[in-house]
């Protein structure tokens, strides 16, 4: 007696996979080798004893008959009654199991038969190879193109179509008017099914970012609108599990470890559709909460010391709020690439953080006064990232060297007033007003730069963030904290 | 009857890990919440009904009974005899099977168990999270 037994892991959980493979009459929307097949009869292809009858693409001829079907194992048993291919006493088991950490899917297809004499290896091979291995290929690009998610049965008898998706609860945090932090506060509502291009995400942490007090103070109306009927519901980014995709998914699949960053507000709740366009795998090593922590601020960190900064060996770069969820990045990657470091902070212990972080001229400053320090630390700024606003706009000016660039990245202190393009002809200074979205709004440009902050993390360039972590319900607080100036590195909600 | 599941994918092949855990004595070797373990009665430690006699890095004190032991199968099944835990009839089975597709394999830990009302949730989640992924976590650190 011969004996087959192969295995793999399915990146997917047990019950979409199971979905496909209860259907005793789907292997020919999934299994290439398949080339039509039927349930005899007029029995569903669910009903045990019911009999497939189907062709191969080589034209050999099959039927077999469903033995056992277990929707407690997750387990099908089934037997060739007849075939032009010489398998005798065919008897094949799929049992499907859970892998519990990860929402991924163990498979083991295991058969036993009998062959003409010296047919063995090859009728093995061709089991083994060509039905099973190839199989697993099969189903999981059956998967990655949402094949099984398709609307509806597109057959007749015997096909029984997945579920339609349904809107999913979820509690989210958001606001009916602007105002300071009182203002938030939770709500249910419903995450729509993903459309074509979508994914649902169960999320676990939420990022907290300074844009979120600027949409919340209704500083960027145009970003969030709020009212009774409709509360704004803050947050960029976050990071979970994906639960569930439409067509044209980016081949995300159910359970995967995700992140997203996207230019709509609405994260800080617990389930969220979001395009697959902002959305990126998350490697093994980087946690939920890192993601969180880090993906908007280490994208933010990276287009600027490499593209719009242009920052180098020697570069002299001014970092304000050096011990700031992005300040520190932007400390520690600079010193790696060989800038000159200075930042300015608003306390000793700050201080203490950001030299630990890289940061060379660490200047203590609680009124922005700063210029002076800066040109007697490195001659003055070649590069200033500046999240500080309005309240330090002339001591910037005057940190600036020759040719100086002045990034200005946010406003603390209050919107900036406008800036007359001769205030930076004294120096030949230029001035930037860059947003992250407009340098991650293509797919390639996202995961290469997603690619290279994991990438730092991994190799030390950048450190493991210290995070802070708040309730999704107690994002007021969250807000208070951020706003207070107290914090080191990053918030995040926990959902 | 409170069941139990809890089920990983670990990156060497089943023969590798199964030679670290098939020892019944060797927890403290690979499981990151047992302090130190002995056979008692100087039974060799694959022997069908020994007994181990171990501490759980709190200090608790828990003896087990080495019910099914399978080289074939790669698995090994136990009974609580003692412990601080608070559950009866308490049996469990660590499996593990080949993954053909990969030199990975794919762990099952489960165990059936009673215990006092209102007590399940809390249980399930010490041992399922606490006892089983915990071990997991530690072979996924050792064996990728």
């Amino acid at each position: 007696m011969q004996k087959v037994t192969r295995s793999t892991i399915i990146d997917a959980p047990i019950d979409r996979v199971w979905a496909i493979l209860r259907d005793f009459n789907s292997h020919d929307q999934w299994h290439d080798v398949v080339d039509a097949s039927h349930i005899e009869g007029r029995e569903q292809s669910d009903q045990v004893g019911c009999i497939r009858s189907f062709t191969l693409k080589d034209g050999n001829r099959i039927r077999e008959q469903l033995l056992t079907l277990s929707d407690r194992e997750y387990k099908s048993t089934y037997c060739i009654v007849e075939a032009t291919v010489p398998l005798q006493r065919y008897v094949a088991t799929v049992t499907l199991k859970p892998v519990t950490d990860g929402a991924r899917t163990f498979w083991h297809w295991q058969s036993t038969f009998d062959t003409p004499p010296g047919m063995e290896r090859e009728l093995r091979d061709m089991v083994a190879q060509g039905v099973y291995e190839a199989g697993f290929e099969n189903l999981r690009s059956h998967l990655r193109q949402g094949g099984d998610l398709r609307g509806g049965s597109q057959r007749g008898d015997g096909h029984a179509g997945m579920p339609t998706a349904l809107p999913i609860p979820t509690r989210r945090v958001g606001l009916r008017r602007y105002g300071d932090a009182s203002v938030l506060a939770g709500h249910d509502a419903q995450a729509p099914a993903p459309a074509a291009g979508e994914v649902r995400i169960r999320q676990r942490a939420i990022g907290v970012n300074f844009i979120d007090i600027y949409l919340r103070k209704g500083w960027i109306p145009s970003m969030l609108l709020v009212s009774d009927a409709a509360p704004g519901v803050l947050g960029m980014e976050a990071a979970g599990t994906v639960i569930d995709v439409g067509s044209n998914a980016r081949g995300l699949l159910p359970g995967d470890r995700v992140a997203y960053l996207g230019p709509t507000p609405g994260a800080y709740c617990t389930v969220r559709t979001v395009p697959a366009d902002w959305v990126v795998r998350l490697p093994p090593a980087v946690e939920d909460e890192t993601a969180a922590a880090l993906l908007l601020k280490g994208l933010t960190a990276d287009y600027l010391l490499r593209d719009l900064g242009a920052v180098g060996p020697g570069t002299r770069l001014l970092v304000h709020a050096a011990a700031g969820g992005v300040g520190l990045l932007l400390c520690s990657w600079a010193r790696r690439i060989g800038a000159v470091v200075v930042g300015t902070v608003s306390s000793e212990a700050k201080a203490r953080v950001a030299r630990e972080h890289g940061c060379e001229h660490v200047i203590v400053t609680r009124d922005y006064q700063f210029a002076a320090a800066v040109h007697s630390a490195c001659g003055g700024a070649d590069v200033v990232v500046d999240g500080l606003g309005d309240a330090a706009r002339e001591e910037n000016l005057a940190a600036l060297a020759r040719r100086g660039h002045w990034i200005s990245l946010g406003q603390a202190s209050g919107m900036l007033a406008p800036l007359a393009p001769d205030a930076l002809i004294g120096k030949s200074l230029t001035f930037s007003r860059p947003v992250v979205f407009d340098y991650i709004a293509d797919y390639a440009q996202l995961t290469e730069r997603v690619g290279r902050v994991w990438e730092a993390l991994a190799n030390g360039s950048i450190k493991a963030p210290l995070i802070e972590r708040y309730p999704l319900e107690a994002a007021a607080q969250a807000h208070i904290r951020l706003e207070s100036r107290q914090t080191i590195g990053p918030l995040i909600l926990i959902a | 009857m409170i069941q139990v599941y809890t089920s990983s994918v670990i990156g060497s092949s089943a023969e590798n890990i199964w030679a670290r855990i098939r020892d019944f004595n060797a927890l403290p070797q690979w499981h990151p919440g047992i302090a130190d373990s002995r056979i008692e009665n100087g039974q060799p430690s694959d022997r069908v009904g020994c007994i181990r006699h171990f501490h759980t890095g709190d200090g608790g004190m828990i003896r087990e009974r080495l019910l099914a032991l399978s080289d074939y199968d790669y698995s090994v099944t136990y009974e609580i005899l003692e412990s601080p835990m608070g559950v009866d009839n308490y049996v469990a089975t660590l499996k593990l099977t080949p993954v053909t597709d990969g030199a990975r394999c794919f762990a099952e830990w489960s165990a059936e168990f009673d215990c006092a009302p209102g007590r399940e949730a809390e249980l399930t989640r010490a041992i399922g999270q606490g006892v089983f992924q915990a071990g997991f976590d530690a072979l996924k650190r050792t064996f990728g």
